[in-house]
């Protein structure tokens, strides 16, 4: 370690596009302060690659404070790195020591393409939410003000925690069957515990995993991973939620 | 999964329940095993259910765990599994595995000659040729071999890994979750993958050593 920091090696899955295969490269970093976010080491990584005259390495971010869900990178083999309730940003250097090797992979999941390096198309994510994450409203000027209807406070909080989640994906990336029901589940339960969200609950919630399936999300085997990595420490509750949603739905809808 | 593992789970009760009669008292074991072995609701309703039931399970099991597979088709250069889930959790397939190939010594061993004894050679009676009931004498018999004991052992401990996750998984896919119930299923659900499978394991030394 030196005055200016820790010095370390850094094992990079670099990927020219979605038709390259692929592999893992090693870089050295130096002067990484502890007090660095996770990102910023890889900015500085990125600023030492581009003296050495070297391509940068492409990776997802944007709000860098917890809350955008962009960045998505699966570090020394966990979503989001080791830390738990942060997401990449919110990792701080000071969760590795000087010398450390650290591995930067992107989510791996076959729904989740990789488009450049650390880069994949979550747009799956998009698919499912337009096949049924909303209400319907008519926007005319005389919708009744959301305020005015009585929800149980037991509701509202678990909604309210439902709607937490990001959509980062970290779900997928650390369930070993790169499930997606963290997800869909959080974005079914958040609608579907409010009286707005009830109206269309049926064809909402088998919409919704209709498109799951459609889009290659493997299935959930109960192991509670993604709780765990989950940023936001959305609740394997919305799963079971979304399960009986499901069955209820699957048995009485027309459809 | 859920469904037809929470149909094995009452069938593996009602099991070791009826063996565990061959340690407390032989005859009664005598006269369920005649029973379960004749009567016709038992061999031709519950028992091709129980048969379907496992079929099932275990069709749908390697489905899923191929489907899973196939979700991930690259895989992670560095991975830390356990970090966050259990090895139980991550590996039901090899312990479902092993419990499939137990079945394979426990049909050699009383499922087939059960069949063959009954339908082929069409004896129904149940006794022994000096005209007792045979089942008891039959099970002991089995569990004299120190291999074959070794075996059971080992298998059940596979059971036993396979419960201490099914159990209380099986209750979170069909959506039965609670903050109140919850814990106590997970609690009972050790508490059934310990004490079930230690019970077979029990039955099996017990004879082992008092043969």
């Amino acid at each position: 370690m030196t005055e200016n920091g820790m010095n370390l090696t850094l094992k990079v899955w670099r990927q020219k596009s979605d038709k390259d295969k692929g592999q893992i490269e090693t870089y050295q970093v130096k002067d990484i302060s502890e007090h660095m976010s996770f990102l910023e080491m890889m900015d500085t990584m990125n600023e030492q690659l581009i003296t050495a005259g070297k391509e940068p390495v492409a990776f997802d971010h944007d709000c860098r404070e917890g809350i955008c869900g962009s960045c998505s990178l699966f570090i020394n083999g966990e979503a989001h790195g080791p830390d738990r309730g942060v997401t990449t940003c919110q990792l701080h250097m000071r969760k590795f020591k000087d010398g450390d090797t650290i591995y930067i992979e992107p989510w791996r999941s076959k729904a989740f393409p990789v488009i450049k390096d650390l880069v994949v198309d979550r747009t799956g994510f998009d698919r499912i939410m337009n096949a049924g994450g909303f209400i319907s409203v008519n926007t005319s000027g005389n919708t009744q003000d959301a305020n005015s209807i009585p929800i149980p406070k037991d509701d509202a909080d678990h909604a309210f925690d439902a709607a937490t989640c990001i959509g980062c994906g970290a779900c997928v990336a650390t369930c070993k069957n790169a499930s997606a029901m963290l997800f869909v589940s959080a974005k079914v339960s958040q609608l579907a515990l409010l009286p707005q969200g009830k109206i269309e609950a049926k064809d909402r919630v088998l919409n919704m995993v209709g498109q799951m399936d459609a889009e290659g999300f493997g299935s959930c085997t109960n192991t509670g991973a993604c709780e765990v990595e989950c940023p936001k420490g959305i609740s394997l509750d919305n799963i079971a939620r979304m399960n009986r949603e499901f069955m209820s739905a699957s048995i009485t809808s027309d459809k | 999964m859920a469904l037809s593992g929470f149909f094995l789970l009452v069938f593996l009760l009602q099991h070791c329940t009826i063996n565990f009669l061959s340690v407390i008292n032989p005859e009664s074991f005598n006269n369920v095993s005649h029973f379960m072995g004749t009567n016709p609701l038992v061999q031709f309703a519950l028992q091709p259910i129980l048969a379907f039931g496992v079929i099932f399970h275990l069709g749908m099991g390697i489905r899923l765990e191929f489907q899973n597979r196939l979700s991930r088709p690259i895989k992670y250069e560095m991975e830390k599994a356990a970090e966050n889930a259990t090895w139980m959790s991550r590996n039901m397939i090899i312990t479902g595995v092993m419990i499939l190939l137990f079945f394979g010594l426990h049909f050699y061993d009383f499922w087939f000659p059960e069949l063959n004894t009954k339908f082929i050679i069409g004896d129904m009676s149940g006794l022994n040729a000096g005209g007792e009931f045979r089942y008891y004498e039959e099970l002991k018999h089995k569990f004299i071999d120190p291999t074959r004991v070794g075996l059971y052992v080992v298998s059940f401990l596979f059971l036993s890994l396979h419960l201490m996750h099914g159990f209380h998984s099986a209750f979170q896919s069909v959506g039965f979750r609670h903050n109140k119930y919850t814990p106590i299923i997970k609690k009972l659900g050790m508490l059934y993958a310990i004490a079930i499978p230690a019970g077979f394991v029990f039955i099996a030394l017990f004879h082992f050593i008092n043969h």
